[in-house]
């Protein structure tokens, strides 16, 4: 599962990613400022793999699965899926837009306001295969075949509206709807965070059936820690925009190497009154992103600050395999008195 | 005597083209100093039976029978009058959406203080000195700038901790919370749960908190009640309910609940979805998604059996 990400099985890079969002102009003078959504990111996806991306609210992991499926242009970065540029022309060694959508599609959080009302749920997933060449008939089978995939019987279920199906049952038509173009990457943005928990697992479970079936790759964002661990091979912890830890799920959740991701792992509620807590793990809510604070971002709710953290932004560190993370108390000689000493 | 108590509640709403038995017949004490998580998915019932103790379901559509007591008050029969007197003075409730329960053109210390004026008649100044010793007492940093804050300056965070002030403005005795720390991240979902502990603990309040994250409940309750189709399935104390759950919907709720110690296996899930509520039904409602289900089942609703501190409604629990 874990295999090294090497340039012969990456199926997606993001290089150098940065999404900024002006603000509306002060009446007098002064520029206006900006919301650094996504300031700065790289990654790769390896083909076959599960990436959780975690973080909280306003951390930019819904921009940056916008950015990668080209919902909205990056202020500066690239995209870059099975070697090809995202968005260029195939001439300029890059991948259409119309091509890429073919290999890439996405599932939202929220069910019923990503399917029209007004069109039965064949017709929703026969869509997309219609505008990409099949004809009506074909168009309509292929419709069917995604409903009995994702477990609901087209002979029932085809012909009805959005309003008449379950929360649960709209998700799996989401999911059908993605894949009826037979994509390689599926960006899956909180798929279960408006579910029962009795069909968050049903729902997840079809998603393990359907990669294994159909040779997926998925980006999987949540903020449900315990999802993110049951489904993801890798995980990336976002923190106002940037990413401060990405590694092997297992290393990350046995071994966590940035303080705010030790913070989120011990802010899940425990199921048992006898580990209860006294104390909050973080204090505060996240800064905003507009005014970000200097060094590292997350010094302001971190108990382990020290001064060079407001100066130097730290860059990830490796830890272990594959292991990364960017605090000053992995990298050596950083001036943090936890550091580790420069070796010789 | 209990701080709550409530008789074979029922809650219906009646529409112009369907009627929907929400809740179909509850049972339970409250003591006092005591906090009860009601878990359920959605649609079980849970915070249309919250909201009966309040008597904050739409007059007009709904029918309640049964009985509701609170703290000597039979809410139940109480007029428009005597609940208005009931309600913020005796039984207060903090809701799941902070920015939508808010008033958006009233300061947060406006809000507090229109409270403690209407129930304790005292001045605006006295009010407004009350206001900043509750933003503090919930832990909002620089209370005082805080007190002439609108509801769109703060945070999520902060927004739950002004409405949670409003809530004890006038020191209720029972404390209604539907879902409060849903909608937060979790680092401030954890920071909210603990407040309310310590509040809970430290003014001797009694708490109903409703919840579909077991995890809250772990964190919060003394005694977990699990609904399913508008009736309490299984009740006791969190410890046991959470390590050895006695009615089948309890054990494939916690089976579906995610750890990270089933990574790569299926998880165990309930097939199906929770029954339509536009009939009540004439037997056991989680039959038709209950793996151990037999004829019996179905002859007539089950009833709460109780196993000392524990009740389930199950005739597999109760032979």
């Amino acid at each position: 599962m874990n295999q090294a990400i090497t340039p012969a099985n990456t199926l997606l890079s993001v290089n150098g990613l940065v999404c900024h969002f002006p603000l509306k102009a002060p009446l007098f003078g002064k520029t206006p400022g900006v919301v650094r959504a996504v300031d700065g990111i790289d990654f790769a996806l390896a083909e076959g793999e599960t990436l959780g991306i975690v973080g909280e609210s306003g951390c930019g992991k819904s921009t940056t699965s916008r950015l990668i499926m080209a919902l909205q242009k990056p202020t500066a970065g690239e995209v870059i899926f099975n070697g090809l540029a995202v968005g260029s022309d195939a001439s300029a060694g890059g991948i259409t837009l119309n091509d890429y959508r073919r290999q890439v599609q996405m599932v939202f959080q929220d069910s019923s306001a990503s399917l029209n009302p007004r069109l039965t749920i064949a017709e929703s997933i026969a869509f997309a295969p219609g505008i990409h060449g099949l004809d009506r008939a074909e168009a309509t089978r292929r419709a069917h075949e995604m409903l009995d995939a994702v477990g609901l019987d087209p002979a029932r279920y085809a012909e009805r509206y959005p309003h008449e199906l379950s929360g649960g049952q709209r998700q799996r038509v989401n999911i059908a709807r993605a894949l009826a173009l037979r994509p390689k990457l599926v960006i899956l943005d909180e798929p279960v965070s408006a579910l029962d928990k009795s069909v968050e697992a049903q729902v997840l479970n079809l998603l393990g059936d359907l990669k294994q079936r159909f040779g997926l790759t998925y980006l999987f964002i949540s903020h449900d820690l315990n999802v993110v661990h049951h489904v993801s091979d890798r995980v990336l912890v976002m923190y106002l925009g940037q990413i401060v830890e990405i590694g092997p799920v297992d290393d990350i959740f046995a071994r966590p190497g940035h303080p705010y991701t030790k913070a989120l792992l011990a802010s899940r509620p425990n199921l048992l009154p006898g580990q209860r807590r006294s104390d909050p793990p973080l204090l505060g809510d996240p800064p905003n992103p507009i005014n970000p604070p200097s060094g590292c971002r997350f010094r302001t709710r971190c108990d382990r600050a020290e001064p060079p953290c407001s100066d130097t932004p730290p860059p990830l560190t490796t830890l272990g395999k594959d292991h990364q993370a960017a605090c000053l108390m992995n990298l050596p000689g950083s001036g943090h008195s936890a550091a580790p000493g420069i070796a010789a | 005597m209990s701080l709550v108590s409530v008789r074979d509640l029922t809650v219906t709403f009646v529409g112009r083209d369907r009627t929907v038995h929400a809740v179909g017949g509850v049972d339970f004490d409250l003591a006092e100093r005591e906090v009860l998580c009601i878990l359920g998915e959605s649609g079980s019932g849970k915070s249309v039976t919250l909201r009966a103790l309040m008597a904050l379901n739409p007059a007009k559509t709904t029918r309640v029978t049964g009985s509701i007591t609170v703290d000597g008050h039979d809410i139940v029969a109480a007029s428009p009058r005597q609940l208005e007197n009931i309600r913020g003075g005796v039984v207060s409730m903090i809701f799941q959406e902070p920015m939508t329960a808010l008033d958006p053109v009233f300061t947060i210390g406006q809000q507090i203080g229109e409270t403690i004026i209407r129930h304790e008649g005292v001045s605006r100044a006295t009010a407004r000195a009350r206001a900043l010793d509750l933003l503090e007492l919930v832990q909002i940093p620089s209370a005082k700038r805080r007190l002439d804050a609108y509801p769109h300056e703060l945070s999520g965070g902060l927004r739950q901790r002004a409405m949670i002030a409003i809530a004890l403005s006038c020191k209720p005795r029972l404390l209604l919370a539907d879902e409060p720390t849903t909608a937060l991240d979790a680092t401030v979902q954890i920071q909210v749960l603990l407040l309310l502990r310590r509040l809970q603990q430290e003014l001797g309040m009694g708490v109903i908190f409703v919840t579909h994250d077991l995890g809250v409940a772990g964190e919060i309750a003394d005694r977990v009640a699990v609904m399913y189709a508008g009736r309490f399935v299984e009740e006791g104390p969190v410890a046991e309910l959470m390590t050895k759950p006695l009615h089948p919907y309890a054990q494939g709720l916690l089976g579906a609940t995610v750890h990270g110690d089933k990574r790569g296996e299926p998880l165990t899930t309930i097939p199906g979805s929770p029954p339509a509520l536009d009939q009540p039904s004439t037997g056991c409602a989680f039959a038709p998604r209950c793996d151990v289900a037999i004829p019996a089942c179905l002859e007539g609703v089950p009833l709460l059996s109780r196993h000392g501190d524990r009740a389930a409604r199950c005739i597999r629990v109760a032979a």
